[in-house]
């Protein structure tokens, strides 16, 4: 648990210090997963302790997001102001994001006679 | 006895008090999600931030005050982050073998998010301001604040576009991949994390491991791709 927290927290750290010192457009936590899934290439597999700590992080993924969103109270005038075209672009552009992404995929897929792989019951 | 205002001056002084009421505000979110039968609507971490939001109004704290007992879960966020390589790693087979269509419709959806984010708020009036911080909106925080600041808009305000993005996708996303017949793990994971980030990537995880990880990909893989388009469509439109 402790070790495998470590490698986490220090593949966070390497890959802060990767987009500091090359100015990349990339967050550094983004960096530190491509750094750990090389590390797991290497590797070939998931040891234990790491899959428990990952499953403990990813568990509740979105309460992390709360205090950020919280951050809504700051601009609550500014987006009283602007409520209709902020409303209308969030709900139109990210269903359209969705659809389009999800679609164009499909279609591929279905081109390439790859459909079916990651099929659900959804 | 103290009477309450000085309980909570003293209280609200040290980060444990609003770490603590994150924590249960957002299992409050969770509970009303779970009993309302998992009604989109009911999104765990929309109550919590109505919540808390309503909390501090109400008490005059200001979100600096919040902030300095929820950072430690904010922390977190990072190391998550890294971690969502592991679902990759385990799903890599399945992202290699579909390595086309993912490149072709993580850059359709880039440009859907922006172009679409830009022409609706254009269209429906929005400040020039709110314009440059949609513009990144489905991109995740850090590097969409980092984009709006080179497009001279406010990246406090971005933040919160982005979080409204998110929470926009893990509600609506799952009910329109459906209407639309998407029934493919890989591309309903792909296509929250594409256009709602970490909080798509948070939903898709709960649907299944496949759609996590196809989700935590497209979120990494989107803020590179914003981060090149953006700036480029800017120059050429502007």
């Amino acid at each position: 648990m402790l070790a495998s927290l470590t490698l986490i927290l220090g593949c966070q750290l390497a890959g802060e210090l990767f987009s500091q010192v090359l100015a990349l457009p990339i967050p550094g936590p983004v960096i530190g997963m491509v750094i750990l899934f090389a590390m797991l290439m290497i590797r070939g597999q998931v040891p234990a302790p790491l899959q428990a700590t990952a499953d403990g992080l990813l568990s509740h993924l979105s309460l992390l997001f709360v205090p950020a969103g919280v951050g809504v109270m700051v601009h609550l005038h500014l987006m009283a102001e602007n409520w209709w075209p902020i409303t209308a672009a969030l709900i139109g552009s990210t269903l359209a994001t969705i659809a389009v992404t999800a679609l164009v995929m499909v279609w591929i897929d279905r081109l390439t006679g790859k459909a079916a792989e990651g099929e659900s019951d959804a | 006895m103290r009477d309450l205002t000085q309980i909570w001056v003293y209280l609200s002084a040290s980060p444990l008090l609003f770490l603590t009421l994150t924590l249960i505000a957002f299992q409050f979110g969770t509970w009303i999600y779970q009993r309302s039968g998992g009604l989109p609507l009911f999104n765990p971490v929309l109550i919590a931030v109505i919540v808390l939001v309503a909390l501090l109004s109400l008490t005059g704290t200001s979100y600096e005050t919040y902030f300095e007992g929820a950072q430690f879960v904010h922390f977190l966020l990072g190391p998550a982050t890294v971690a969502l390589a592991i679902p990759l790693y385990r799903q890599f087979e399945r992202v290699r073998r579909s390595a086309l269509a993912l490149g072709v419709s993580l850059i359709c959806g880039s440009l859907t998010a922006i172009v679409s984010a830009l022409g609706i708020g254009w269209l429906t009036g929005a400040s020039h301001d709110t314009l440059m911080s949609l513009a990144p909106k489905s991109v995740t925080a850090p590097v969409a604040m980092a984009i709006t600041e080179q497009l001279g808009g406010l990246p406090s305000l971005t933040a919160v576009l982005v979080m409204l993005t998110g929470i926009t996708g893990a509600i609506l996303g799952p009910m329109l991949l459906t209407l639309i017949g998407v029934s493919d793990w890989r591309a309903r994971g792909f296509a929250l994390g594409a256009a709602s980030h970490g909080i798509g990537t948070a939903r898709a995880l709960q649907e299944s491991e496949i759609a996590g990880a196809f989700s935590g990909l497209a979120m990494g893989l989107n803020a590179l791709a914003t981060a090149i388009l953006l700036p480029l469509l800017w120059r050429l439109v502007f």
